[in-house]
């Protein structure tokens, strides 16, 4: 049966040593499929046959299976627009497939919208939290089945539902379910989100980069809970570009690439080693800490001087400086302040306090169109809400921040402009057919691309990027750290927000570390590693 | 105390404010008259705006109110010459109202065009409605219409609430019900908060929107029997402007035009905050009337003002 595999089944890699269509496996993904599928001996929790998709210009996903058992965590592997959240969305009754099957429990079914899903008992958390920011959490939580007494919604028994899901999760006493959701952060939204995919009957429970906005005590809640829910029985599908995750969480990786699924295996058969090229076709060259030799571009003047800049209420008045050349990195916990610096610097948010020294030039009132002019730009760290405009083509958001600057009396060329995305989309490997694709179809990490890109494009002498990799695949992850480390050859200035300490330990010359809204410490050069960063935060050293 | 009360503790506090300078400014505005008063000449506007709620409330928009009071009337008045009891043309056209605001509401989702354009045309085509009817007013006969708008319950103080303040408090019970009490009511503020959000939770969007836009054209029929009943008549030009009056009372009761947020209740306080500010500059007499207008204007100005504020320091936190 293997030679009768269709090609895209098996890798290519050379380094990949086995073939997940093998023949031994009982109850592997391959085995069901054209004509094998009366031998299926385990029905699967959840199966999906041949599922293809088409968008305009792409074909998203080429005959897909997708198979998970009842009590396994399934990790979904592959790179920015490989199309796992097409393949999900499928699943879960969001967007309709071509061509394919679906079986739950060995059932054909029909899962034509989103609501079928959820009566099916498959629970879902979207890529990017999705839920509804003004409603409170309890209307989020219980939205299409809420309880009701003569006909009318019973608030007061909604009210306790919902704290009884929250507390599944050990997150009830943190939340006050009458709020309004968007008055939470991003991570305890997303910690609502799951506790709404989760019903008493759920079956399968898909999580689309679930930890993309969550730090490690929160990720380390959820996996709690995960496998929690392995025990019950549930079929868990787990999408995410954390490949350290992969391996504390799934039982089985399934892997696919461009629109089509190039393997699947047990996690313990499939080391990260053989993982990465099989989700990017080739080898990765592996990110090493940048040798203080390389930062030798680092020279001249400070660029960037902030002395005493705050905001009351937003953030302690701290100073900063930032040369040419240089990456400073700003560290600290959910909320100890990354954003507010970042937006205090850029002029997002307004100073009440200090001064800010720009090229030598005092900046008396910062604001974004100001600094965008000395030579600021400026990557938000929620693309959703601040950073792209979705309906826009992909050119007309890369070109955005290069008009601002510009002045939108001197127009770009339609050819510059096309010139300058194509460029842009090289050097990003953003996946989209052309460069007027509107950017809200674009997948997850591509449109975090696009928004790196916009910032480049206005050619900045100082760059100020807030969560840069959020929810960007390995292969593209190197390419970005390659490509700073090169504008900073270059001379750029960097200051970079992130979550992520390897991130930051790898591309930073100095890191300023936060603590709940004040700056507690910076590190230096030379003392840059994990554990000084953690002890840092944790306010073992300052 | 619950936060999402604030609009529209801040309306009814913007109500109470107003009605005392008004007290302080006449001896004998602050009575139940006054208030009765307010309430029956102001009961159509109003009701029909709990209708606009609902669709702004789904970040939608419906211009078509006004043209549906006028129209309403005139056929009312037609079928009461024609021997209609008045009762049963009233049902009929409430009838209309419903199937003419669905039929909008599947149109803006079907096509996907936005509401603005949609309604815009169903103004049109309403007031066209009228004159092709009707070019005068024409007096409603039957003797129940006269019986019904003399009826009302005797308020402490010499006020009356009558009876087209009585319908349009009913009216303001059943949308309170639908708003906060049933799924499809939950669904509307799902649509209005986000859209995207809204259709992968599972919302039906569809039927959602056509509901919407159903009960919008039923509350502003309702409000075209309130007013045909009021005057006893049927005037192709009645309700002119009512839909702009209409998002006025909306906004001022504390509902965001982004959709989402807000309260049925507070509309009731926006529409008779605009209703005060009318009958306060009445009361002077020798004000020009063109005041009301400057003064509704300035007034709605601040509380758009202070809604973006609200907003923002939302968002603030949300991003802490
Ligand atoms: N609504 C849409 N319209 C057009 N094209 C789309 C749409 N949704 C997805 N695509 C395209 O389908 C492909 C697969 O996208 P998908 O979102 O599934 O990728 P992904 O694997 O989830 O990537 P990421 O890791 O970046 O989230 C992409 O090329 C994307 O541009
Ligand atoms: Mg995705």
């Amino acid at each position: 049966m293997a030679q009768d595999a269709p090609q895209g089944r098996r890798f290519e890699s050379p380094r990949a040593s086995f073939d997940a269509s093998g023949p031994k496996k009982p109850g592997d993904g391959d085995e069901v499929g054209g004509t094998c599928l009366e031998q299926t001996i385990v029905t699967a929790r959840i199966e999906m046959l041949g599922v293809s998709k088409a968008f305009p210009g792409v074909r998203a996903l080429d005959g897909v299976d997708f198979r998970v058992e009842a009590g396994e965590v399934h990790a979904l592997m592959g790179e920015n627009g490989a199309g796992k959240s097409t393949l999900i969305k499928i699943m879960t009754g969001a967007v309709q497939g071509d061509a394919g099957e679906i079986r739950l429990d060995g059932q054909t079914v029909r899962i034509g919208s989103t609501g079928d899903a959820q009566a099916l008992g498959i629970g879902t958390v979207y890529q990017e939290v999705n839920l509804v920011p003004t409603m409170s959490v309890t209307k989020n939580m219980t939205l299409l089945r809420q309880p009701k007494r003569f006909g009318l919604i019973d608030w007061r028994e909604a009210r306790r539902r919902a704290r009884q899901r929250l507390e599944r999760l050990n997150i009830a006493s943190q939340i006050d379910v009458e709020r309004p959701l968007g008055s939470y952060s991003v991570a305890v939204q997303q910690l609502v989100a799951i506790a709404r995919a989760l019903e008493d009957d759920t079956r399968v429970l898909v999580l689309d980069e679930p930890t993309a906005s969550l730090d490690a005590n929160e990720t380390a809640l959820l996996f709690g809970i995960v496998r929690d829910l392995k025990a019950r029985g549930i079929a868990i599908v787990f999408i995410t570009h954390f490949i350290d995750q992969v391996y504390a969480i799934a039982d089985r990786i399934s892997v696919l690439r461009n629109g089509r699924r190039v393997g699947s295996a047990p996690t313990s058969e499939l080391p990260p080693l053989q993982l990465i090229p099989m989700m990017l076709g080739r080898e990765l060259e592996t990110t090493e800490r940048r040798a203080a030799s390389e930062s030798s571009a680092i020279h001249g003047e400070p660029i960037l001087v902030a002395e005493g800049v705050g905001r009351r209420r937003v953030m302690a008045p701290f100073d900063l400086t930032l040369r040419p050349g240089e990456v400073v990195g700003l560290s600290g916990l959910l909320g100890s302040g990354r954003t507010e610096v970042a937006k205090l610097v850029f002029g997002a948010i307004k100073r009440d306090s200090g001064k800010l020294t720009i090229a030598g030039a005092e900046v008396k009132s910062a604001s974004p169109a100001r600094s965008l002019h000395l030579g600021v730009a400026y990557c938000p760290e929620d693309r959703k809400a601040e950073g792209l405009f979705a309906e826009l083509s992909v050119r007309e958001n890369i070109i955005l921040g290069l008009q601002t600057k510009r002045g939108w009396l001197r127009r770009l060329s339609f050819d510059a402009q096309q010139a300058l995305a194509e460029a842009m989309i090289e050097a990003l490997g953003i996946a989209t057919p052309d460069a007027d694709k509107p950017v809200g179809q674009l997948s997850g990490g591509n449109q975090q691309k696009v928004v790196l890109a916009r910032a480049l494009t206005s050619d900045p002498r100082i760059l100020i990027l807030d969560e840069p990799t959020r929810g960007i695949d390995v292969g593209a992850h190197a390419e970005i750290v390659a490509l700073i480390r090169k504008l900073c050859a270059e001379g750029l200035a960097l200051l970079v927000a992130s979550s992520e300490l390897d991130e930051l330990v790898a591309v930073s010359d100095r890191i300023a570390v936060l603590r709940d809204r004040r700056k507690v410490g910076e590190i230096e050069e030379r003392a840059i590693d994990r554990q000084t960063i953690i002890d840092t935060i944790a306010g073992a050293r300052t | 105390m619950n936060e999402k009360f604030l609009p529209l503790l801040a309306t009814i506090a913007v109500f109470v404010a107003i009605f005392v300078i008004g007290g302080l400014l006449y001896n004998n505005f602050m009575s139940t008259q006054v208030l009765g008063d307010i309430l029956a000449d102001n009961a159509f506007i109003i009701t029909a705006a709990f209708g606009t709620t609902f669709v702004i409330l789904s970040g939608g928009i419906d211009l078509s109110i006004g043209s549906m009071i006028g129209f309403v009337g005139v056929v009312i008045a037609n079928l009461d010459l024609a021997g209609w009891h008045p009762l049963l043309a009233a049902a009929l056209m409430l009838g209309f109202g419903f199937l003419f605001g669905a039929l909008q509401g599947l149109i803006i989702d079907i096509c996907d065009i936005q509401p603005f354009i949609v309604t815009l045309a169903g103004l049109f085509l309403l007031r066209g409605a009228c004159f092709m009817i009707n070019l005068d007013s024409v007096p409603i006969q039957n003797g129940f219409v006269g019986w019904f708008s003399g009826l009302g319950i005797p308020l402490p103080g010499g006020g009356v609430l009558r009876s087209s303040a009585i319908v349009m408090l009913l009216a303001l019970a059943g949308g309170i019900v639908i708003a906060h009490f049933t799924r499809f009511g939950a669904n509307v503020y799902a649509i209005g908060g986000d859209r995207t959000s809204a259709t992968l939770m599972g919302v039906p969007v569809r039927r959602t929107t056509v509901g919407i836009y159903a009960l919008g054209g039923f509350y502003s029929a309702l409000g075209g029997v309130i007013y045909a009943f009021y005057t006893s008549s049927g005037y192709p030009l009645a309700g002119s402007g009512a839909e702009l009056t209409a998002i006025a009372s909306v906004v001022l009761g504390g509902t965001m035009l982004t959709g989402g947020v807000g309260m049925v209740a507070g509309t009731l306080f926006g529409g008779m905050i605009l209703g005060l500010i009318a009958t306060i500059i009445i009361f002077n007499g020798t004000l020009n009337g063109a005041w009301i207008m400057i003064v509704s204007g300035v007034l709605l100005f601040v509380f758009i003002v202070l809604q973006r504020s609200l907003v923002g320091s939302l968002r603030m936190r949300g991003a802490a």
